[in-house]
């Protein structure tokens, strides 16, 4: 419910940068938070390159990388969309069931500070997320940290969070209650890590597969961060094509979520 | 007098089913001001309008001065609203959920004083979710007020509550009082609204049934008092005098336990009494009552039809 006579965009600005250090806190102190936003992408790096890296090479534009190099993209891919758009629809959802967002909207809290102050908490936790995985591939998987593409990366990840943001307030406002929240982002996103690059290459898999994956926004992401970290890539490393593609997703999920959002337990 | 909510004519329908059917209803500052109905009778959906959070079918509602449904920010500032139902921020501390509440207000009141108004200084660093059930809700209040409202919806705030929690919430609410903030109470606790509040309004079914202050909402200081004693041993209705036989509830004239109906109840007690003590009888049980707000209610909402309860 937006009401028309609004905040003055300085508030908005304001109080989304209050409400932010609140979410940051309330997520560092969730224990499923912590385990499977911060620590699972770790540990599913840890394992697939363990699994395929040692000598196998994967192919990819410019060239060759090892297997284990080529995990860390897109399980960073993995880490973006397990802050922003998982975690973020689990816990809007609870909020919004448990009659948090109801009762915040009653104060004079504009709705944009709410919703950008859990953005940006994302958009943080996607950033430290990335930042680990980089050092873990460089010091684990003597994959080198890409100084000159990483304005290219840093666009890719804040791009990708935003988008996956704008997708999970989309979803949010289709989910009945918190207890469908873990099963419906899962059952979303694992089959889209499997087609879009994430947990198997791309070059090994079937092509009807992969022109599937296609059409989503993690395949996409996956190929923009690959760009921006292979060392064979020329230039800056801005997947524009691919980053338009995630950006008109989030545009979509942006649309959808203005619509449809509620403040007001579902209680289904 | 000052008129802090005045709605006239309100319709909410969703669908078929018209939840309200055209209310009017007037809260005056610095009052508590009950609003009685049982589930399903339209009074979390007249509420819900009065906070801003539905917009309704017709009819006008002024609420500190603007329309609900169009306020913005600077009237929010000026509310404070207590759910029905609603669980605290997770993984915060009280203090923290007053802090970040506080931020949200233009000028809120300091964080330690409000949550010392509300009994909850003990637990400021405790986790929110960790609080028992009478201390969620007195987290619910202290964010109610953080923000000084003018005027305070409390939706069946004591709901699910233990005797001892309740009297407790009743002492932190009669306390408001003190503070200048208008009360609006949804309540279906009678005992609550006689307790707390200065004027009652029943609705059920959509309608308004009853306007009053608990003294006398429903005619209840004009209704007959009902006078009960037991027969003394070894005396029968015959021996009664005439005023006291005469004032014998119908259908109650049975058993030795009787029930007497009275408009004045003075002209059946006199004689009574003077009967009893002229033969030494003592009447222990004697007891005089009107009937209470809980009877009015029931009485006024006994027409319910079985309204489904809206979400």
């Amino acid at each position: 419910m937006a009401s028309p006579k609004s905040a003055p965009p300085g508030d908005v600005v304001r109080l989304a940068l209050h409400q932010f250090p609140y979410d940051l806190r309330a997520f560092l102190r969730n224990p499923q938070s912590r385990f499977f936003t911060l620590a699972l992408p770790v540990l599913f790096l840890v394992i697939f390159a363990s699994v395929f890296g040692g000598h196998n090479t994967v192919k990819v534009a410019g060239g060759t990388i090892d297997t284990s190099v080529y995990y860390v993209p897109g399980i960073i891919a993995l880490g973006i969309i397990g802050a922003s758009f998982v975690n973020l629809v689990i816990s809007v959802t609870a909020q919004r069931e448990a009659g948090v967002l109801k009762r915040r909207r009653a104060t004079p809290v504009p709705a944009a500070s709410v919703i950008a102050g859990r953005a940006l908490t994302a958009v943080v936790v996607a950033v430290v997320i990335t930042a680990v995985l980089l050092v873990i591939g460089w010091a684990a998987y003597h994959a080198h940290i890409p100084a000159r593409t990483a304005p290219a990366l840093a666009v890719t990840v804040i791009v990708g969070a935003l988008s996956f943001c704008c997708l999970g307030y989309a979803l949010t406002s289709v989910i009945r209650n918190e207890d469908a929240a873990q099963p419906v982002t899962q059952a979303v996103m694992l089959p889209l890590y499997f087609i879009s690059g994430v947990f198997i290459a791309s070059s090994v898999l079937p092509r009807w597969l992969v022109d599937v994956g296609n059409v989503f926004p993690v395949h996409h992401l996956v190929e923009a961060l690959l760009t921006a970290y292979n060392p064979h890539t020329t230039g800056a490393g801005f997947a524009w094509t691919d980053l338009l593609i995630i950006a008109a997703w989030g545009l979509g999920g942006l649309l959808i979520a203005l619509r449809r959002f509620s403040w007001l337990p579902r209680g289904g | 007098m000052d008129t802090v909510i005045r709605v006239s004519a309100l319709r909410m329908r969703y669908g078929p089913f018209e939840a309200v059917r055209g209310i009017d209803l007037e809260v005056r500052r610095g009052e508590v001001f009950a609003f009685l109905g049982p589930n399903g009778a339209g009074k979390t959906t007249t509420v819900e309008i009065l906070e801003g959070y539905r917009r309704r079918t017709a009819g006008e509602v002024d609420v500190l001065g603007e329309d609900p449904a169009r306020a913005g920010p600077a009237w929010r500032a000026r509310i404070g609203v207590v759910l029905q139902e609603s669980q605290p921020e997770r993984d915060l501390t009280v203090a923290e959920c007053m802090r970040l509440y506080a931020g949200y207000y233009p000028a809120p009141r300091p964080v330690g004083e409000t949550l010392e108004l509300v009994g909850l200084a003990e637990q400021a660093d405790a986790a929110a979710t960790r609080l028992s059930g009478g201390q969620r809700r007195r987290l619910d209040v202290a964010l109610s007020l953080i923000g000084d409202p003018e005027l305070l919806f409390l939706d069946e705030p004591t709901t699910g509550f233990d005797p001892s929690a309740r009297r407790a919430a009743w002492d932190m609410i009669a306390g408001l009082r003190a503070l200048g903030v208008t009360v609006f109470l949804t309540t279906h606790f009678m005992d609550e609204a006689e307790h707390l509040a200065d004027r009652v309004t029943v609705i059920s079914d959509g309608l308004i049934v009853a306007e009053g202050t608990p003294g006398t909402i429903g005619g209840r200081e004009r209704a007959a008092a009902e006078i009960r004693f037991t027969l003394p041993p070894a005396t029968g209705l015959a021996d009664l005098p005439p005023a006291v036989r005469a004032a014998l509830a119908d259908g109650e004239g049975e058993g030795r336990r009787l029930l007497l109906r009275a408009d004045r109840p003075l002209t059946v007690l006199g004689p009574l009494i003077g009967w009893a003590e002229a033969r030494g009888h003592e009447l222990p049980d004697l007891e005089v009552r009107r009937p209470s707000l809980e009877d009015v209610y029931l009485a006024l909402t006994a027409n319910e039809t079985a309204a489904t309860e809206v979400p």
